[in-house]
């Protein structure tokens, strides 16, 4: 035993052993879509939507772990992004751009829109706030609805279909390659794809939450009076905060919209927000590891649920008495209230939220 | 001129429904700066179990009145125990946490009570049986129907009695008194966990009675109602001034009247055809469709959030509150 933990000690203290974690977490996540594909390409997609979920998470994560502003209608900006793509690189406006022009316009508009909707709202707070934001998510819904006439922008309920899937140079997301003998299918290179995405976004939170502005967006959270009186710009650097987490709805509904070649508002209603809401807070809000823990375990129990609890049910009743959806939202009710009972910091807490939560309201 | 009262009539209707809801949202504010995010779907448990209570005793012999009678008098005590139940489960382990926790939980209980009512009433709305006739009177050029009227008067008795019940009862006396300071409420001898039961309940059994009166209005009852009317009753709320009942009375009124009325007008103000000046290209439209309108009535439900943020941000106490907006 003791022989054990020793080799283990000095496996760990050995100058490389960083760099072998490191490198076994690079090899097995280029591995991992070929080992999901051969159990089936839905689950090379299933972990596609998962690391979009995570890439909505980590913005939904500026607004509500860092700043500490419950926006509860994040979904709204992952919509514009989507139907920014969707309208520029589809034939219902005829306009088919390089998706390096789309994603930025689609993450700029979506920074706009968060603007829009932090500027009037600067002074709100916590319940007030999420109330408003959740107005503002059932706004942009409605007139993606409606915004079919009597000017044809968004086609309606009916929504956008034939949207063009990526193309880099001469790679064509949506057909299959093959490559040194590998066959890349469009899920793959689409995992790839949002694999980097990911690794990028998460280096820019890692660096956004050890800056000025991360420091600033801890102290409004923390007391903005205070931080106010300290010398923080408290309106910019909330509507930074907005505006920041808007460009990763934005970005993350882009390649959404790419993924899936059709949208409709029925991908953006409140319930969506609220899941990522979930992933947010089951991960631990403010911490990035947790809040991508959160979106992958939350996109994937489901999916299993989904798997597991239909022939079970066949088997034991005969017939189907609960749907798998009703099965998920449940958790996601379920996780929330538990969740906040006997984890409120989540399941991998930032340090301070965790001393937070473990205080009591004063008032 | 009577579109104009056939709105006013109709907003009415409506209106005195969002009051109701908009109260049980108000006395909990009131008393646990709380936000019952849930309250919509016990409003919606409500309207399923009285439809489905009705629809049960559609063939009898008895009096319809009585039938709609009975589904209330099923619809409250349930919506009550819902009430009570997600109090003690829900919040009460959280009163003094940060208060992005109950939010986050009243999201959750919400969640989990539409699915439920899913499960237990299935995807598809619930119809209310034919079974009162409901003769319509004219007014003065506009239509108002029994139901309405019943509708109308039914509030209208609630929040007087509810009034009463605040301001000249024992109970109502605790809980201003715990409204006020739950500490100081509880060292007087106030029971601070029963009154904020009981403004729990009170709130829910209200919320069923305009379940049922919204089931009854519209003939039709969803498990996903619940979200569209707690959210525009706590527009409601707080547009009067969250955490006071006139004002939510006032505000469920004002907010139904002007979703109404701007249902009724928002056509006609946004076709932009009346414009003078136009483009030749869109007069050419409109000599080919005579009207060009740029957001029609299907907007309808965008004025509720409109109104919502238009008084937050410009008078976020309400028309008749105190309280400040930016508690966190």
């Amino acid at each position: 035993m003791t022989n054990l933990t020793e080799r283990l000690e000095r496996l760990r203290s050995h100058r490389a052993a960083p760099w072998l974690g490191v490198a076994l977490i690079v090899v097995t996540l280029f591995i991992l879509p070929f080992a999901l594909a051969s159990v089936g390409t839905a689950w090379v997609r299933i972990t596609n939507l998962a690391i979009l979920f995570a890439l909505l998470s980590l913005g939904l994560n500026i607004v509500v772990g860092f700043a500490g502003l419950l926006d509860l209608g994040y979904i709204a900006f992952y919509a514009v992004g989507a139907y920014c793509y969707a309208l520029l690189a589809s034939p219902h406006f005829g306009l088919h751009l390089p998706l390096w022009v789309i994603l930025p316009i689609g993450a700029a508009v979506a920074c706009v829109f968060g603007v829009l909707l932090g500027a009037p709202t600067l002074k709100l707070r916590g319940d007030y706030l999420a109330i408003v934001t959740l107005g503002f998510g059932e706004i942009v819904r409605i007139f993606l609805n409606n915004l079919s006439q009597p000017i044809n922008i968004t086609n309606g309920p009916q929504g956008v279909t034939l949207i063009d899937p990526f193309r880099i140079g001469k790679v064509d997301f949506s057909r299959t390659d093959s490559l040194l003998g590998l066959a890349f299918s469009g899920p793959i290179k689409y995992y790839y794809f949002l694999l980097a995405v990911l690794v990028l976004a998460i280096i820019v939170n890692l660096r956004l939450q050890n800056s000025r502005v991360g420091r600033a967006w801890v102290a409004i959270r923390e007391d903005e009076v205070a931080a106010q009186a300290m010398g923080i710009n408290t309106r910019n650097v909330k509507l930074l905060a907005f505006a920041m987490g808007a460009g990763f709805g934005g970005l993350a509904g882009g390649i959404f919209a790419a993924t899936q070649g059709f949208i409709s508002p029925e991908s953006f209603v409140f319930v969506e927000s609220i899941m990522v809401l979930s992933m947010v807070v089951l991960g631990g809000m403010g911490n990035i590891w947790g809040v991508v823990l959160g979106a992958i375990l939350l996109s994937f129990v489901p999916e299993i649920l989904r798997y597991t609890v239909e022939p079970a049910q066949k088997a034991v009743f005969g017939r189907l008495l609960i749907e798998p959806e009703v099965i998920r939202m449940l958790l996601f009710g379920l996780a929330l209230v538990l969740m906040m009972l006997y984890r409120p910091a989540g399941l991998w807490p930032s340090k301070r939220r965790k001393r937070e939560f473990a205080e009591t309201d004063p008032s | 001129m009577d579109i104009f009262l056939q709105q006013l009539v109709n907003g009415l209707t409506l209106g005195s429904v969002y009051a109701i809801v908009a109260l049980g949202y108000t006395m909990v504010y009131g008393i646990v700066q709380l936000i019952n995010f849930a309250h919509g779907e016990v409003v919606m448990v409500g309207a399923m179990v009285s439809l489905s209570v009705i629809a049960a005793l559609a063939g009898t012999v008895l009096p319809p009145l009585a039938i709609v009678f009975a589904g209330v008098l099923c619809a409250v005590p349930v919506c009550m125990a819902v009430g009570f139940t997600m109090e003690r489960i829900a919040y009460r382990p959280l009163r003094g946490a940060p208060r992005l926790a109950p939010l986050i939980t009243a999201i959750g209980i919400s969640i989990i009570l539409q699915q439920v009512a899913m499960i237990i009433w299935s995807r598809n709305p619930l119809g209310f049986p034919q079974i009162i006739d409901n003769p319509v009177f004219e007014l003065a050029g506009a239509h108002i129907s029994a139901v309405q009227i019943a509708i109308i008067l039914g509030s209208f008795l609630m929040m007087a009695g509810l009034t009463l019940l605040v301001f000249r009862t024992r109970l109502g006396v605790a809980m201003r008194a715990t409204s006020e300071n739950p500490q100081v409420a509880g060292l007087m001898g106030i029971n601070v966990n029963r009154v904020i039961s009981a403004t729990f309940v009170i709130g829910a059994g209200l919320g069923a009675v305009a379940g049922v009166m919204v089931g009854t209005y519209y003939g039709i009852a969803h498990y996903t109602m619940g979200a569209q009317l707690g959210l525009k009753a706590f527009s409601a709320a707080v547009l009067g001034g969250i955490g006071n009942l006139a004002g939510a009375m006032l505000g469920g009124v004002l907010l139904g009247v002007v979703e109404a009325l701007g249902a009724g007008y928002i056509g006609e103000i946004m076709d932009l055809c009346h414009l003078s000046g136009i483009s030749d290209a869109l007069a050419a439209r409109c000599a080919q469709d005579n009207h060009f309108v740029l957001f029609g009535s299907n907007y309808q439900d965008v004025f509720a959030f409109m109104v919502l943020i238009a008084v937050l941000v410009f008078r976020p106490s309400g028309l008749l509150g105190e309280r400040v907006s930016d508690r966190a």
